[in-house]
């Protein structure tokens, strides 16, 4: 397995909507790579066949009536909100407004 | 002894028959607290004004002779990955700093329903994400035993409370060892319960198909009794089995005759002599007491760091991504919607969970997903089959909890390290068993060494009748820490 580039890093960061500083690019090159390399041993094990695991005890999904429940209310729901107008989340817009810097990115 | 130390059995007795009130037990827990917690480091938030209310209530309950729940007054404390309606849940993490959740976790409902008495939350790894609880974003917290080690990890401000007498039991959670190595680490006992036995409604989650809540204790029969209050089916989990739960006290017979140990070989080829030592004796006592021992072989254990180490974050890079300033905790504003999740993120996380939130993103990018989590899924089936395969020939397996004893802050600097401290107790999660951590001995520094029992799915029964055998021979009887807040 190859080493990671500095460039697949930025578009893992990217990919994980997380802002890193240029020195903690270069850690994190340097130490995923570490952990990508000690990872590579699996690839060796035969899974021809093998079912994947998804849960200890056999069990089939649940479905629930489609029925209305009591649930928050919604002004509580949204305590925890950081910039509110009433029962809508303010958020800034997914494109910069004109003259002021953004990512230029589409989310 | 002091009723810091008292069992949970014993208090709620004691709070029952009117020897002492709940009033009584709060007050004496937050005197403790506020002389020793400002060394130990292990609350993040103590609420003491939600514990007397819920004090008085117990005392005003039993006054007019109220049937009383069967943890009534009993102090807990919670880690604070656990949601708790009014109380502030950071998960040790800054992007949730000032965070007060609107509604309680199950498990927080059935303790406060069972009469329980939240004091408050404490320390962990960011996110349970680590082994020493140095990952936190607050505070380091200390080992009780030896002030300059660590408590273990991720649920290191349970064990440490529990192990100084800051509360009766506390609910820790349990992804890929973080209830189990902190107890070895601390010498109390922790359990985690079969994967889909405690409900994870309120959780802040880690790796979904492998966090477990469960107890904290300083005996085997007070797990026994935590674990009653919060196990069973619950609707708004979609893993939680709707399967009965047994009288898990009934467990504690006191005998072992006949019951078969298994012995995997894989799990003592590399370890302290002191905690091999530890082992030794616990197998001579149990063998000693009538049961036998059978060598087995789980040969795909070598593959459990890595399948872990791929699972875990790549279920964590996707549960994380709800942290994102929009609707709770911190937000770091900027000129677009984009740029504010980045920023948010950059800001609130620490270099752990970054870490395994790139990992992560990076093993589910689109064409990788089949080499990376996909086969770490298959080489859980592997590892699941090992363990079916051994429990047709015993009835428990026998293991040490760690390779050492609770290590310096600072002496796990490379990730790849500080990973390995999870080795023994990793497997456990990948096949969703039920473990339990069970003191066995102090090392020649006065360290706690800690054996695991790895139980079939749904028997935990066996695992609270071997560790209470196990505790009874070779545990560490009314030996407390001395490294800080030691009492004589």
């Amino acid at each position: 397995m190859p080493a990671l580039t500095r460039n697949e890093v930025e578009e893992i960061a990217l990919l994980a909507r997380l802002q890193v500083e240029p020195d903690e690019l270069d850690r994190m090159q340097h130490e995923l790579g570490a952990i990508l390399e000690y990872f590579a041993a699996l690839a060796a094990v035969d899974t021809e066949g093998i079912p994947a695991m998804t849960h200890a005890v056999p069990m089939d999904l649940r479905l629930r009536p489609d029925v209305a429940e009591p649930s928050l209310p919604a002004d509580l729901a949204l305590s925890g909100v950081p910039r509110r107008d009433g029962e809508l989340i303010v958020v800034p817009s997914s494109i910069a407004p004109p003259g002021r810097a953004g990512t230029g990115q589409k989310p | 002894m002091t009723t810091q130390f008292w069992s949970v059995a014993d208090t709620a007795r004691r709070i029952a028959a009117g020897e002492i009130s709940a009033t009584q037990i709060v007050e004496t827990m937050l005197a403790r607290i506020a002389a020793i917690d400002g060394e130990l480091g292990a609350y993040l938030a103590v609420d003491g004004i939600g514990a007397r209310a819920a004090a008085a209530e117990i005392d005003r309950q039993r006054a007019v002779n109220a049937i009383l729940g069967p943890l009534a007054g009993v102090p807990i404390a919670l880690k604070d990955v656990l949601v708790t309606r009014g109380l502030a849940t950071t998960a040790a993490s800054k992007i949730l700093q000032g965070w007060i959740p609107p509604y309680d976790a199950h498990v927080v409902d059935r303790l406060r329903s069972a009469g329980a008495i939240i004091l408050g939350k404490v320390n962990c790894d960011e996110f349970a994400m680590g082994s020493s609880t140095e990952n936190s974003a607050y505070q380091p917290t200390r080992n009780p035993w030896d002030p300059t080690r660590v408590p273990g990890g991720s649920s290191g401000g349970s064990s440490a409370a529990v192990a100084a007498g800051l509360c009766a039991a506390s609910l820790g959670t349990d992804t890929g060892g973080s209830i189990r190595q902190p107890a070895a680490f601390c010498g109390v006992v922790g359990l985690k319960p079969t994967y889909g036995r405690v409900s994870r409604w309120g959780v802040v989650a880690f790796a979904s198909s492998l966090d477990q809540v469960g107890p904290l204790t300083r005996s085997v029969a007070d797990a026994a009794l935590v674990l009653q209050t919060i196990a069973g089916f619950d609707p708004r989990d979609s893993t939680s089995l709707d399967t009965p739960v047994p009288r898990f006290t009934d467990a504690l017979t006191g005998e072992v005759r006949g019951l078969r140990i298994g012995i995997p070989q894989e799990y003592f080829e590399a370890m302290d002599d002191e905690i091999r030592a530890g082992l030794t004796r616990t197998v001579d006592a149990l063998v000693e007491r009538g049961a036998t021992t059978v060598d087995l072989s789980l040969p795909h254990t070598k593959h459990a760091l890595p399948a872990y180490y791929l699972v875990a974050p790549a279920e964590a890079s996707s549960n994380l991504a709800r942290f994102d300033g929009v609707r709770y905790g911190q937000r770091v504003e900027a000129a677009d919607l984009l740029e504010m999740y980045a920023r948010t993120r950059g800001a609130g996380f620490g270099p752990e969970v970054k870490r395994r939130i790139m990992l992560g993103t990076y093993a589910l990018r689109s064409g990788y997903y089949d080499a990376y989590y996909k086969k770490a899924q298959q080489v859980r089936t592997l590892i699941k089959r090992d363990f079916d395969r051994a429990f047709q020939f015993c009835d428990v397996i026998l293991t040490p909890t760690t390779p050492t004893p609770a290590f310096r802050f600072g002496a796990k600097t490379n990730p790849v390290d500080m990973y390995l401290a999870d080795v023994f107790t990793l497997s456990c999660n990948l096949a969703g068993l039920p473990g339990i951590s069970v003191p066995c001995g102090l090392t020649s520094e006065g360290l706690p060494i800690g054996a695991q029992l790895l139980g079939r799915p749904l028997d935990e029964a066996v695992l609270l009748r071997a560790g209470g055998v196990i505790e009874a021979a070779v545990g560490l009887g009314e030996r407390r820490p001395a490294g800080i807040g030691g009492i004589a």
